[in-house]
């Protein structure tokens, strides 16, 4: 489940190229680790995570095709839905449990974070920033809803039910107890933007974050 | 079907027969102790030096252990799942060395109603004890040791075959380092009891069931278990694939008889798979399968609780339903799934769209050999299976 046009490129030691914004996630990832990928697509990261940092990974995925194709590559994948289905999971099972631009598709976005804590050691989210300039820009001049290359989904057909800003974000964080190990924005391209991304400018230039948290 | 032909028969029938159970017997469920007795298998390809590729596959309620003829002995049709198991296939017999065997209490070679009570020297008829589906893999155990095999590398089978391959990675764990249960369930749902039921009565309505003791009457219940497939068979299709091969055809008629004549096509297809059934299956077995299958419930010895069921298994389990299966339903292997995950199981569980029903395992279904490959060959790298 990922609403975001592919771009950006990267080179990894193992001349096993993902999408930047997964490379940036696979570099948070300590080999040999459990790792729980939600929302996991056609297995792009959780493939990299197995073939390259030796990671005993599952994934979650809800789209029909995208569970054929990870489990015909040989992944371990459930259909399953984050609303729904993390329940099953025992606490603790998983060193990081992973949602990749999938947050703000979900019904219950701090439920679904709180099973993340639960199930994983560490919860890996990223999510695309509703605070960024273009999306003010949008609503405060065009007064459209946003509309970019990485939010190309009109508002009648986006999956996508619960926007929140980086600011938000940190302040669920702090109203659920979270604790933010690391955190980053990143650029259009996905690249790593070399902001604080706590502060106001963050949010401005940030098109997605990407946060590490642990309770 | 005299006793003497069954006797013959397999005598006749190609492929292996072991005798087992002559000095530790087989324990049934049903507390008795079993044996000797004879499984019927049949294996493809070679067992490496190290014992570790052999892919078991477990066969559905009417099906046996020649999954990969050329010929079948008695259809003369191809196996049953040639589609998947051969040379270069998804299951490959260049690289695995696969069994299939008849299970116990069927009629293709393995000890059934149909042979001889050695106690009274006739056919056992319904002295044969009621068997469960982990007698049939008990028996499979008994086989597989005799072969020398210590671990599986997979055990693979829809429907009844994927109850047998959940029954084995619940009590032999260990001994299994990749499952996939395919169109099948934890348990057999009321309905599948009951159309099952339904099968049974038909068979024991026919006068010449003559109370289960035809074969020594020297009669046979063909019209009786006739109907009983003609049920079933229903159950393994789907409404959309029914009507579009069929539809309202008329068979070989301009216009309908007003009589009850076969009019429609669908009749004689139903009425030719009853026949053609009557002719490869005995019908003691098909109470005594079909009542095994009625009996498997994987999670009642854990109050229900089917997680505890495959707690600390390292089997890698793939679970593959099919969206118009209404016999074993998609959300049933979801509830596996899950009670699996609750165990913190290695799975995958994949839903394939397909309008053919429950026959969809045995047919040409190219995303469902697409998953079964994919989890096949995933495994054997894990498994250092070249």
């Amino acid at each position: 489940m990922n609403h975001f046009a592919k771009n950006g490129t990267n080179t990894s030691l193992h001349n096993d190229r993902i999408r930047v914004d997964l490379q940036l996630i696979a570099d948070m990832v300590e080999p040999g680790t459990r790792v729980l990928d939600i929302g996991c697509s056609d297995g792009e990261l959780l493939g990299y995570l197995t073939r390259n940092k030796d990671v005993d990974g599952r994934g979650l995925e809800l789209s029909n095709q995208g569970v054929r194709n990870c489990v015909a590559q040989g992944l371990p994948v459930m259909q399953g839905d984050a609303d729904r289905d993390l329940g099953d999971y025992p606490d603790g099972t998983f060193d990081y449990a992973i949602l990749s631009q999938t947050l703000q598709a979900t019904h219950r976005p701090k439920e679904v974070l709180s099973e993340l804590l639960r199930i994983g050691q560490k919860a890996i989210v990223s999510f695309p920033n509703f605070g960024h300039w273009r999306a003010r820009f949008d609503l405060m001049f065009r007064g459209r809803m946003p509309q970019n290359p990485n939010l190309p989904i009109m508002w009648y057909e986006t999956p996508n039910i619960h926007f929140c800003t980086v600011r938000d974000f940190v302040a669920l964080c702090d109203e659920c107890g979270f604790k933010i190990e690391r955190s980053m924005v990143l650029n259009e391209s996905g690249s790593k933007v070399s902001l604080d991304s706590h502060s106001r400018l963050a949010n401005f230039f940030g098109n997605q974050a990407l946060f590490m948290l642990s309770k | 079907m005299s006793t003497a032909d069954s006797k013959d028969q397999r005598r006749t029938l190609p492929g292996h027969h072991m005798v087992l159970g002559e000095t530790a017997k087989l324990r049934l469920d049903s507390g008795i102790e079993f044996g000797p007795f004879t499984i019927a298998y049949q294996t493809y390809g070679e067992l490496n030096a190290e014992k570790s590729n052999t892919i078991l596959v477990c066969h559905a309620l009417t099906g046996d252990q020649y999954v990969a003829d050329e010929v079948h002995p008695i259809t003369g049709k191809e196996g049953w799942w040639r589609e998947i198991v051969g040379p270069g296939k998804i299951i490959d017999t260049d690289k695995y060395f696969v069994i299939c065997s008849n299970v116990i209490g069927g009629c293709l070679g393995s000890t059934g109603p149909k042979d001889i009570n050695p106690e009274t020297g006739k056919p056992w008829g319904l002295d044969f004890p009621v068997i469960t589906i982990a007698d049939m893999v008990r028996a499979q155990t008994m086989l597989i040791d005799a072969l020398g095999i210590d671990t599986l590398f997979a055990v693979i089978g829809g429907s009844m075959g994927g109850m047998q391959v959940l029954e084995w990675c619940k009590s032999y764990p260990k001994r299994v380092f990749a499952a996939a249960p395919i169109a099948t369930s934890f348990r057999h749902s009321a309905q599948n009891i009951a159309f099952h039921e339904v099968g049974r009565q038909a068979v024991m309505a026919d006068p010449d069931w003559c109370g289960g003791n035809y074969l020594l009457e020297g009669k046979k219940p063909a019209r009786g278990l006739a109907v009983a497939r003609m049920t079933a068979h229903i159950t393994y299709l789907s409404q959309p694939a029914l009507h579009r091969k069929f539809g309202r055809k008329l068979q070989n008629r301009g216009a309908i008889t007003y009589s009850f004549d076969q009019d429609f096509q669908v009749e004689s297809y139903l009425r030719h798979q009853g026949k053609s059934f009557v002719d490869r299956f005995d019908a003691n077995s098909y109470l005594y399968i079909t009542r095994a299958m009625d009996y498997f419930d994987l999670s009642v010895e854990f109050d229900g609780r089917l997680a505890d069921a495959f707690n600390g298994s390292k089997t890698r389990f793939c679970v593959i339903s099919f969206s118009s299966d209404w016999c074993f339903p998609t959300p049933e292997s979801r509830q596996l799934a899950h009670a699996l995950n609750a165990a913190s199981c290695n799975v995958s569980c994949v839903e394939i769209e397909s309008d053919k029903g429950h026959d969809a395992f045995l047919l040409d279904e190219p995303d469902f050999h697409m998953v079964l490959s994919g989890f096949i060959d995933g495994a054997a790298k894990s498994r250092g299976l070249k």
